[in-house]
């Protein structure tokens, strides 16, 4: 069987590291866990932290995991007030270089506010998972390794 | 890129390490997990403030409730040690190169508490249950500062027993319906075990294990381990578990078993980087092969032997 090289193994010294959270009070995880696999599949070392996360914890986590990117997803409609305080609580460990997006039931009309609020990307029900994958590759950033 | 060991941004990283910068020491770790040379650097900064930390090795099938029992561990360990950190491995994908990492679900977030550390670590093709960059991994940890550092091997079988040879203390977690009284006496990983652990202890079948365990060690001539009915879930037995482990702990201190095993341990990691060292030097000689098709021309016109050919091209 050929082996399939993913992209970040020619171009990275080491994989991406992602970190996949479920915020507050939803109990839903089916399209994380899909999400976790799909990254898996494209050769990202993925860290789920499981359902009922609060923002403190996903920072928390983000911290000790060192990961590239984080991954929000939500399906409760709380989105508008637990995305800022993520955002402000990576801020507060020092992680504000890391690449933040959300997938889940965002409306369209909260589409522009969530991305001022400092989420990179939004991706909704009918995104690919291919889609998210090819905007990660492309856009986390090339931390300085020692910085 | 090379890196300048000397460099003033690594001397600073590791300065903040040992300070017990979190961000510095998460740093550090996917440094010294990927990069060699960046690792050698950070590792010859750090090695010398390490040494008093304590490894205590974690290790059983998958499902048996590893990450589960790390978490209803440390919330205890707390309690007694300082400070604790956690290298949880799981496997990485042989096809992909990716990995789904979930002991944090298991072992559980613990916001505020600055003495608890926990990193999940794939692991990159490694066999034994650990992964490739774990012994400096450690170094990171115990460089920061903390007093324990639990380390969580993938799900293994009767023959990874890699976390003898990397930890002070190695626990084995069995768990119920994996088999009977001749599972019990098979050598491997149960022999490594300073403790025994029998999880899911309210599941049907779990006296027994815990019986076939014990005689199955007092048929030997070695000290038999303890073996341990607990359920980390339900927390029932857990107490007890850590009285084992500081009784244990306290008795391989006193009877000068830790320093052999702290022998054993830098012994291993030396052994390890001579295995690459020599990875190295067999790549570089088959190079030399292919470079020179006339050792292999006299290997075939029966002028040499495939053995000779080998001392030859190994200047030996």
């Amino acid at each position: 069987m050929e082996r399939r090289q993913s992209d970040s193994h020619r171009e990275r010294p080491r994989p991406i590291r992602v970190l996949v959270a479920k915020p507050g009070l939803d109990g839903h995880d089916r399209g994380a866990k899909v999400m976790v696999r799909a990254m898996r599949d494209a050769g990202f070392e993925v860290v789920y932290t499981g359902l009922f996360q609060t923002p403190e914890m996903i920072a928390n986590a983000a911290l000790h995991e060192d990961v590239d990117v984080v991954g929000l997803s939500i399906l409760s409609g709380a989105h508008m007030s637990l995305f800022p305080r993520i955002v402000d609580e990576l801020r507060e460990v020092g992680l504000e270089a890391v690449l933040v997006v959300a997938g889940g039931t965002i409306p369209d009309d909260d589409r522009s506010a969530v991305l001022k609020m400092g989420i990179a990307e939004v991706f909704g029900p009918g995104a690919s998972l291919s889609s998210v994958v090819d905007y990660i590759r492309s856009n986390v950033g090339s931390r300085p390794d020692l910085a | 890129m090379a890196h300048d060991p000397t460099s003033p941004s690594v001397f600073s990283l590791a300065e903040r390490v040992l300070a017990g910068d979190r961000r510095a020491v998460a740093r550090a770790l996917t440094l010294v997990e990927t990069d060699d040379e960046l690792a050698t650097s950070i590792v010859d900064h750090l090695y010398p403030h390490t040494g008093s930390a304590i490894i205590l090795g974690l290790t059983g099938p998958p499902g048996a409730g590893k990450s589960t029992l790390v978490g209803a561990l440390v919330e205890r360990f707390r309690r007694s040690w300082r400070t604790v950190a956690v290298l949880a491995v799981d496997p990485s994908s042989p096809v992909s190169g990716g990995a789904a990492l979930g002991d944090r679900i298991r072992i559980g977030e613990r916001v505020g508490d600055r003495g608890l550390f926990v990193r999940s670590v794939a692991a990159r093709g490694h066999r034994g249950g650990l992964a490739p960059g774990i012994a400096r991994m450690a170094h990171v940890l115990d460089a920061a500062g903390f007093d324990l550092i639990v380390l969580e091997t993938l799900g293994v079988g009767q023959g990874d027993i890699g976390i003898v040879d990397r930890s002070h203390f190695v626990i084995v977690v069995q768990v119920p319906g994996l088999g009977d009284g001749i599972q019990a006496m098979k050598a491997g990983l149960l022999e490594i075990a300073d403790l025994v652990v029998v999880n899911k202890g309210d599941l049907a079948g779990a006296a027994r294990v815990v019986d076939e365990l014990r005689s199955s060690f007092a048929m030997g001539s070695e000290p038999a381990p303890a073996v341990l009915k607990i359920s980390a879930t339900t927390g029932d037995g857990v107490d007890d578990l850590v009285v084992a482990i500081d009784d244990h702990m306290a008795a391989i201190i006193e009877n000068g078993s830790m320093e052999t095993r702290r022998r054993r341990l830098a012994t291993t990691e030396v052994l390890d980087y001579l295995q690459l060292e020599f990875q190295r030097d067999l790549a570089s000689a088959g190079q030399r092969l292919t470079d020179d098709p006339s050792v292999i021309d006299k290997v075939r016109s029966r002028d040499l032997t495939p053995l000779r050919a080998a001392r030859q091209v190994a200047g030996r």
